[in-house]
């Protein structure tokens, strides 16, 4: 389950009212902490068993998701104003290209 | 027609200032000091990227330099440092709770979270302390070698972060036991909340990156 779906299971009435006044209610809150321990349980056992080639992109891909949902939901951006996503995104965005660009000029990859 | 028309430069009906406008009194409706944080935080992108990207060139560099200690990845304590990182996850949601409990105004409810936060940052804390020294003892100082140097930058980087979150979460503790943070400047617990949420996604990326990935 994903956590969007995680987040959207429990809405009731009242939920719906404190959603959209808060960004997140309490339940929503919990359900999305547990899936971000399932997902960190996941990327632990990546140290415990050996998946082979699938170890490396698998992690990145759980690193995204729990950096992903932390953001949307518990940082409420995905209820937020453009300009503050805009303002988040484009730094991380800068960060990851001008980043990239140094590794693979410093021949990381190689 | 209705011949009653607020005068120029005053407010009509007895309202105020603040509720004569649609969005905050602001050339873009949101608050600066919110504005000012998401800005901060896509800085710090920048400060993190650097420091991770300078800890994956140098990370297996010992043997080109000086060629002395252990490589910090031959150290990791790992089940150690998943628990750790549990902690401070947890620690997001703890706070996520701090912020609903001040935006209801239960005052009660948002000491206890940010108290709970406060007390994870400290096991958080803790647990670095314990790893550096564990470090130190097996012979990975600082100035070992360069790989352990742009360890000990990165991690401690973050941890400088993590205990001016510390420092922040307690003085909105104190704040509100004397009653100066309520519902009325629940903001500044929000965005308090962010700079938490902050360190915390930065720890997911150096827990993945350094640790994790071999």
């Amino acid at each position: 389950m994903t956590a969007a779906a995680v987040a959207e299971s429990t809405h009731d009435d009242h939920d719906i009212d404190a959603h959209e006044e808060h960004g997140l209610t309490f339940k929503n809150a919990v359900n999305i902490a547990a899936f971000l321990a399932v997902v960190t349980g996941i990327e632990v056992l990546t140290y415990f068993w050996d998946f082979g080639d699938f170890a490396v992109p698998l992690l990145i891909i759980l690193m995204i998701v729990k950096f992903a949902v932390v953001v949307a939901y518990f940082m409420h951006l995905r209820f937020e104003n453009w300009l503050f996503t805009a303002l988040f995104v484009g730094g991380l965005v800068l960060a990851v290209a001008v980043y990239l660009a140094a590794l693979t000029a410093f021949g990381f990859w190689s | 027609m209705s011949d009653v028309t607020a005068p120029e430069n005053e407010l009509a009906y007895g309202r105020t200032e603040w509720d004569d406008y649609e969005h905050l009194p602001t050339t873009t409706g949101l608050t600066h000091d919110k504005l000012t944080m998401w800005a901060f935080l896509g800085s710090e992108c920048l400060l993190f990227g650097a420091l991770i990207s300078t800890y994956l060139l140098l990370r297996n560099k010992p043997d080109d330099l000086e060629n002395v200690g252990p490589k910090a990845s031959e150290l990791f304590d790992i089940p150690f440092t998943s628990v750790s990182s549990f902690v401070l996850l947890m620690s997001s949601l703890t706070m996520v709770l701090a912020v609903q409990a001040v935006a209801k105004g239960d005052n009660r409810q948002t000491r206890l979270w940010l108290g709970t936060t406060a007390t994870f940052g400290c096991i958080f804390i803790a647990g670095q302390v314990y790893e550096f020294t564990v470090f130190y003892r097996e012979g990975l100082g600082y100035t070992t070698n360069i790989s352990a140097s742009a360890f000990f930058t990165l991690t401690g980087f973050h941890g400088v972060h993590v205990s001016l979150g510390i420092v922040m979460l307690a003085s909105l503790y104190i704040l509100s036991a004397r009653g100066r943070v309520t519902q009325k400047n629940a903001e500044t617990v929000e965005i308090v909340g962010l700079y938490w949420h902050f360190v915390d996604i930065v720890w997911i990326v150096i827990f993945a990156i350094v640790y994790l990935i071999p």
